[in-house]
């Protein structure tokens, strides 16, 4: 037991010595993650990817950004409509972690426009809208009003406030590196308990993503 | 003359275009600014300078540039660590975390860790975080550090719901 609280204080050490080192590390998911995108409407909080619960043809994917909305501020959030988000995937067989397909979703005129998946025309970080691709778009949702939900190719979009599914005791985290606290609590505390996102919720056929298992990872856009 | 009608009539077709909404638009550039695949990667292994570097790094040539800097990152926060669950040391498990995409399987259930299942998606509910706590604190066996590898925070402060869009209604 001693020999385990010594090497548990070791560790403790490293990590508070390397946190005061280097700054402070924040942890959550990818919220407030960089100050180039902080509080801005590029800012992505959280990528989801998942068989959809209601069709197991389909693939899910959540997008979410601008975290830590208090309720009292979500009702005049927007998305920007300067930004583009972009699901990227790779389906080749070697997984060179480039993009082969591209789900592209906007936020113009009050409406979120989805188009693919397709090919993309550029890759990297510049990116252009495939706007021949096929789309599916839906009216952008307010808050606490009725989820508008958009359908057509086989494709269904959401996008609109919603709670943040995230969920981790990041106060008590900050704490441990910080060197104040030498464990979690039990039960811990939700810091995220109560706030909301702006999300993007997009439903695919899998057939339409290649063959799997595929890579995917989402970037937010800004038009030039 | 043959020329000159098809070249009048494309000229006539492009300003008919101009003229309709629904015709070709201007090709918009845009550049990326965030970029995220696997929860926290980015806030827990990247030091804060390089955070936006980090965000705007194609996936091809994370590895290259970060996997040395995230060991490092790795072994600061554990110095202890030998191995994790996944029986990956240090460079092999920071290997593969520097390149940041999600995995997904199209043919099989989807989740972060259920027990069975390992990185083959992220589904709303998955504990992700202890998930990682315990890759990175936890040992090979999973159990070393025990205060450190749960934060005990185990579900959503919402149920989500069934149909689409799945995601809870905002407070």
């Amino acid at each position: 037991m001693k020999l385990k609280n010594n090497f548990k204080k070791m560790a403790l050490t490293a990590l508070v010595g390397a946190t005061l080192a280097s700054g402070a590390y924040l942890i959550a998911a990818d919220h407030i993650d960089a100050p180039a995108v902080t509080g801005k409407g590029s800012d992505i909080t959280d990528f989801y990817a998942f068989q959809s619960p209601s069709n197991s043809s389909n693939l899910v994917f959540v997008i979410n950004t601008q975290g830590l909305l208090a309720p009292s501020a979500t009702g005049a959030a927007s998305f920007d409509s300067k930004v583009m988000l972009e699901i990227n995937i790779d389906n080749s067989a070697t997984k060179d972690s480039k993009e082969d397909l591209v789900i592209q979703a906007t936020f113009e005129n009050g409406k979120v426009q989805v188009y693919g998946p397709v090919a993309p025309t550029v890759t990297g970080l510049q990116s252009t809208l495939v706007a021949s691709a096929k789309k599916v778009e839906a009216p952008i949702s307010k808050y606490k009003a009725t989820a508008l939900i958009g359908e057509s190719n086989n494709m269904k979009v959401f996008a609109g406030p919603r709670d943040d599914p995230f969920f981790f005791d990041l106060d008590q985290y900050k704490k441990i590196l910080a060197g104040t606290a030498t464990s979690f609590n039990n039960p811990g505390n939700d810091t995220f308990k109560g706030t909301n996102v702006m999300s993007v919720v997009i439903e695919v056929p899998k057939s339409l993503l290649g063959t799997g298992p595929i890579n995917t990872w989402v970037t937010s856009n800004r038009k030039k | 003359m043959k020329y000159l009608s098809m070249a009048v009539f494309a000229l006539l077709t492009t300003l008919t275009a101009c003229n309709d909404d629904k015709g070709p638009q201007p090709i918009s550039m845009y550049e990326q600014e965030d970029q995220m695949a696997r929860p926290a990667i980015n806030t827990v292994f990247v030091a804060s300078a390089e955070k936006d570097m980090f965000n705007t790094t194609i996936p091809s040539a994370q590895g290259a540039a970060f996997a040395a800097k995230f060991n490092t990152r790795l072994l600061a926060l554990n110095s202890g660590y030998t191995t994790n669950l996944l029986g990956l040391n240090s460079t092999d498990f920071t290997g593969v975390l520097a390149t940041d995409v999600l995995t997904v399987a199209l043919d099989k259930p989807t989740t972060f860790y259920d027990g069975t299942n390992v990185l083959t998606g992220r589904k709303l509910n998955d504990d992700v975080i202890t998930v990682e706590l315990i890759l990175i604190f936890g040992g090979p066996s999973g159990s070393s550090n025990p205060g450190l590898t749960d934060d005990n925070v185990s579900s959503n402060d919402k149920s989500f719901i069934e149909t689409f869009p799945y995601v809870a209604e905002p407070f």
